[in-house]
């Protein structure tokens, strides 16, 4: 099968104005006939459940909370990026999508990244007018701020907490239409499979987590909104109940998967506390803007922030300035990570597990005084104090990396179509717009683009195509079929009787990825970890111990059925990162670095997405090249010395 | 009319009829305080018998009376009507333990307070309000006119201790009902904003603590004298 | 640190429910509350024996599913989450008695979890802008006082989680509803349907069961996100306003 992007010819900022003209329209007293279902209600699914509903569509909304604004969308602090020039700076459309373009090292598509620029100015003007209140002003106008080492201030934010106004607004729009009677929602219901009659996605079959009970749904096209799969590395800073299942559950019915192994890991998370350790906090990158980052010159393993202000200014190493004195303590996400990576790995790690590195604003103090540092980051050392017990303003900070975001995702063509006709991928959950790495503020752009401005033109196209007689029921046998194999699965998971419960399975998985397809991955590490988890993935199906029954709410059970997914998810992340042997934005290929350590990109060989192919049960996938073409920007190697 | 019976049977609707004849209540308060002050004065009860008669026949304020009869049964009503639902609201079983650290003793007992007020409201009613209206009195001259000895009434009562002692904890009832109520009664209707609340506060806090001590002064006053 | 937990357990709506007392013997300072309850479930697993369901997803303080009422608070003693409640927050030795919210409103589902979708269909009776994706004016075009947008978003930091219901003694929603009519009163977004959304939304509140605001401020002082209670004055006067002035236009017919 040829992978066809579907990218419009023709100048890049006309391909979307373009494109859209081209595309079929669905007569505006038929779009009531047409079934549309939408898993997940993050910013990506409830924008589109929303405004496909605004359309006239018949939508079915899904997502596993107890309601749809839990969704992890939520959880983003910092904002989100608009090329709106409101500060007349030298912001364009042009601008952000180069920034995107190379901030992403050079692995995303350029029609799709203009476009999502050039739509970014709509979802302010949306979101304003659903009543999210962004930050303003005295006069009255928007505020905006530079984030991320961006060279202009584009990012409009609510204070740090962006991504629950952006997902509230677009709940609120969702709400409006289940009043209306064009979106049914069902709450704490999980996507287990979807079914495809005729090579086409018609539907999907789901488990009410409540009763337990497995149903079918039927629909003409199938969008998944259902995020990103960070939780492979069981300590990460999404969400406990964000998982692969939905996106996983496509892939096996033919889904290409894209680039599984671009992860981005965040420099600044409170470090593990222990064994106990559930998730990874993130806090905001801001704070690498007056902290310093530094850990002893010597071994010191267990050193505790109060004893680290005794040590003298000689015997300490600020790693980040010295080794790149021009961008100092601001070089981007993935640098800063690796770098806090290879000093704890020469044993000069801080804090009882020696997996932690300080971030100090001492000098900030003395130099601002308390009173700012407060204004600008009080909230931030607020929940540091909270989590750790320590006090930020008298002591370091500690600091790790962790998982935040995943590049990789399902494989979608220009229309957001994935491999399947019918079946879309919206938002974190497709692989396409931030190629190998994503910079600050542009998941939250990410999620409202698809949903609100592009899916609704690109899935007319579609549905005017078959037609809305071109609907499968689901008396049809797919759908039986399709039910069997889902309850077959969970009654096996449930009779496995074993003795290990889920998480355990969960954490080992997870630091065997954080092991060895983490920040920095070498052909040896990947070989050892694809063979640690095809042992784990078999000792799972026979030792796991899941106790209560299929037909009640059982939380281990949704539990072992996502670690399921993400024990063979892992397996094609390794095999991702084995295969390409370069090093590009959150993907570091230890034997592809310049002489002193940094990351080398390897364009000739790799300047392509990785499309895999999921062939059966324990066979080894088929890998597509999709070939990178870049017409308007220079691939120039990242460097920040 | 569908609009007004829907106003007045929400829960917010209900809850502004409870603040409205609150604030009633409370203005009937002040008045009734100014003419009891009167029984301070030396004057062996004349300025007092006068005041009371001057109250219980002049018509325009029988009437108020009345509305005042009514608003107390219907604070009273609403009162019973939104606990019974209150307690419903919270399900088929309460929690084993609740810390109480979050709010503040009145604001959670203004049903007890309210209680204790209306015993006293009874007992108070028999005693001087039962007694000026269908009762036997003694008739004193003043002036040639003739008035209704409340006073002999009042002095009777509040020469015993017990009764007293009474008066003056029912006092403290009104007092802590008050304290939350006045102030309450504002939020409840609305009237809230920054820079009045302030005042508000104060307002109610101050006439929550005067106005029921005033009241329990004079029976001590008049105990002791 | 020891501790002993004292846990609702209950099997389904309709069963009932009981406490079950559990020892451990291994809780760490540093764990959070949660992560704590995950431990004791997986020694619960290894036991044999069914693990405690509870909510939760996010774990850093903003999704708004996670509840719990802690010795006798909603997410416990300090005025957060209970995911960002830490257990050094408690004493070694010490107690802990766990409940699920309780109100008509929010039935148990099981153990510890109830279901809140009261708190959705309130939302749906009007808590948003009627605006479609597309042809809306320039974010830039209205100007909002900073004051007022301020204002707006200390309304609009709500998360839903259900704390004031559970922390009032009516099981009140007022806090919840109030916030969200609160944030579209201020805007100036929210004008054309202000008074509909004071009338839908309370109508809703009342038809799902909560109890009536009796101004304790309880839920105000439990609020992991500081909401307050002006906002639920704001929600009367919107209400009121909105029942004693608003009526109903009959719109003329045909026109196409």
């Amino acid at each position: 099968m040829k992978l066809e992007s579907k990218i419009p010819e023709g100048p890049i900022a006309e391909k979307w104005t373009k494109h859209k003209f081209n595309l079929k329209l669905v007569n505006p007293a038929n779009k009531r006939k047409y079934d549309v279902i939408v898993v997940g209600t993050g910013l990506a699914g409830a924008s589109a459940a929303a405004s496909l509903g605004e359309l006239g569509y018949n939508v079915k909304a899904f997502c596993f909370q107890d309601s749809p604004r839990r969704a992890h969308s939520i959880a983003a602090q910092g904002g989100i990026n608009a090329a709106k020039n409101y500060q007349n700076d030298g912001d364009s459309i042009f601008r952000l999508f180069y920034d995107t373009i190379k901030g992403g090292d050079y692995r995303a598509r350029e029609g799709n990244v203009f476009r999502l620029a050039e739509v970014s100015v709509s979802i302010i003007d949306q979101c304003v007018a659903q009543g999210v209140p962004f930050a303003r002003e005295y006069g009255g106008l928007l505020a905006n701020r530079s984030f991320g080492g961006a060279q202009v201030s584009r990012t409009f934010y609510a204070r740090g907490q962006t991504g629950q106004q952006l997902l509230l607004g677009a709940y609120s729009a969702l709400n409006r239409q289940i009043a209306n009677g064009k979106v049914k929602m069902y709450n704490r219901t999980e996507m287990l499979d979807v079914v495809v009659v005729d090579g086409k996605a018609r539907g999907i079959i789901t488990r009410d987590l409540v009763t337990g009970k497995i149903e079918a749904h039927s629909a003409h096209a199938v969008l998944l909104c259902t995020g990103g799969y960070g939780n492979v590395f069981y300590l990460s800073t999404n969400a406990k109940g964000s998982n692969v299942t939905a996106a996983w559950r496509a892939h096996k019915k033919g889904a290409f998967f894209g680039n599984p192994c671009f992860t981005q890991i965040h420099p600044t998370c409170i470090p593990v506390s222990g064994d106990h350790q559930s998730k990874l906090t993130l806090m905001s990158e801001s704070l690498r803007n007056d902290g310093r980052v530094w850990v002893p010159k010597a071994a010191m393993k267990g050193l505790k922030a109060k004893e680290a202000v005794n040590i003298k200014e000689e015997d300490r190493d600020y790693f980040l300035e010295r080794r790149y004195p021009s961008f100092g303590n601001l070089v981007p996400r993935d640098v800063a990570s690796r770098n806090a990576k290879y000093v704890c790995d020469e044993g000069r790690g801080v804090g009882p597990t020696g997996l932690a590195v300080f971030l100090d604003f001492a000098d900030a103090i003395k130099r601002d005084g308390r009173k700012v540092i407060e204004q600008k980051y009080g909230n931030l050392f607020d929940m540091y104090m909270q989590i750790t017990g320590d006090n930020p303003y008298e002591v370091p900070m500690m600091i790790f990396p962790a998982v935040h975001y995943t590049m990789g995702g399902l494989w979608v063509d220009y229309n957001l179509m994935t491999t399947v006709p019918g079946l879309y991928a919206l938002g974190e959950a497709n692989f396409s717009d931030h190629g190998a790495n994503r910079l600050g503020a542009s998941a939250l752009m990410q999620g409202l683009a698809d949903g609100y401005f592009v899916v609704p033109y690109t899935i007319g196209d579609y549905l005017a195509t078959i037609g809305w007689t071109d609907k499968v029921s689901t008396d049809h046998p797919a759908f039986k079929q399709a039910i069997e194999e889902v309850n077959g699965r969970v009654n096996r998971l449930m009779s496995i009787k074993g003795s290990k419960p889920v998480d355990q399975f969960h954490r080992e998985l997870g630091l065997t990825m954080w092991e060895y397809c983490g920040m920095s991955r070498s052909e040896e590490g990947l070989k050892k970890a694809k063979k640690k988890i095809q042992d784990l993935r078999a000792e799972f199906w026979t030792n796991v111990n899941i106790l209560g029954s299929a037909n009640e709410l059982n939380p281990e059970l949704e539990k072992a059925g996502r670690v399921a997914d993400f024990l063979e998810l892992g397996e094609l992340m390794v095999d991702d990162a084995l295969n390409r042997a370069e090093s590009c934005g959150g993907h570091f290929r230890e034997e592809s670095a310049t002489p002193d350590g940094e990351a080398m990109r390897k364009d000739d060989e790799y300047a392509y997405v990785a499309a895999w192919e999921y062939t059966g049960d324990n066979q080894p996938e088929v890998l597509h090249k999709e070939e990178l073409k870049f017409e308007n920007v220079k691939l120039t190697q990242r460097s920040y010395k | 009319m569908k609009w007004f019976i829907d106003l007045f049977t929400s829960t917010l609707g209900r809850k502004a009829l409870m603040a409205l004849t609150g604030l009633f209540l409370v203005l009937f308060l002040a008045v009734h305080l100014a003419g009891n002050l009167q029984l301070l004065k030396d004057d062996g009860g004349r300025a007092f018998n006068i005041y009371a008669e001057f109250m219980s026949t002049n018509p325009l304020i029988q009437t108020v009376s009345k509305g005042n009869f009514a608003f107390i049964l219907l604070h009273i009503a609403m009162s019973v009507y939104l606990t019974i639902k209150n307690r419903q609201a919270r399900g088929p079983e309460g929690y084993a333990i609740t810390s109480g650290k979050s709010s503040a003793w009145t604001s959670r007992n203004m049903g007890i307070l309210g209680t204790l007020v209306l015993v006293f409201l009874v007992i108070h009613l028999k005693d001087f309000y039962g007694q000026m209206h269908f009762g036997q009195m003694e008739i004193v001259e003043y002036e040639g006119e003739s008035y209704r000895n409340i006073y002999a009434t009042v002095s009777y009562w509040f020469d015993k201790e017990w009764y007293v002692a009474v008066y003056v904890f029912c006092m403290a009832a009104v007092g802590f009902h008050l304290w939350h109520g006045f102030t309450s009664a504002f939020q409840t209707l609305g009237w809230s904003h920054p820079k009045y609340n302030p005042v508000i506060n104060f307002v109610g806090k101050a006439f929550a603590v005067v106005v029921p001590a005033l009241f329990a002064l004079i029976p001590i006053w008049m105990y002791l004298n | 640190m020891k501790i002993t937990l004292k846990i609702w357990r209950q099997k389904g709506t309709n069963d009932k429910g009981s406490f079950k007392t559990y020892k451990m013997d291994h809780a760490s300072p540093d764990m959070s509350f949660l992560e704590m309850l995950d431990v004791l479930n997986n020694d619960l697993v290894r036991k044999g024996e069914e693990p405690v369901a509870f909510d939760h997803d996010c774990r850093e303080g903003i999704c708004g599913m996670c509840s719990l009422y802690i010795n006798g608070r909603p997410h416990g003693p300090l005025q957060t989450t209970t995911c960002q409640l830490h257990m050094r927050s408690f004493s070694d030795g010490e107690t802990i008695t766990i409940e699920p919210w309780r109100a008509k409103a929010f039935p148990i589902i099981k153990d510890l979890v109830v279901d809140r979708t009261a708190f959705d269909r309130i939302q749906q009776a009007g808590g948003y802008v009627s605006v479609n994706t597309g042809g809306v004016p320039d974010a830039n075009e209205i100007p909002v006082p900073k004051k007022i947008a301020d204002e707006a978003m200390d309304a609009a930091q709500c998360i839903g989680c259900g704390a004031c219901v559970a922390a009032c003694k009516n099981a009140s929603a007022m806090l919840f509803v109030s916030a969200k009519v609160s944030q579209f009163a201020l805007l100036p977004q929210g004008q054309p349907e202000r008074m509909e959304r004071a009338e839908k939304m309370v109508a809703r509140m009342d038809a799902e069961g909560f109890g009536a605001c009796t101004n304790t401020r309880a839920c105000e002082a439990e609020c992991p996100k500081g909401i307050k209670i002006t906002n639920i004055a704001r929600m009367n006067r919107e209400y009121f306003a909105a029942m004693l002035t608003n009526y109903e236009v009959e719109a003329g017919a045909g026109g196409d």
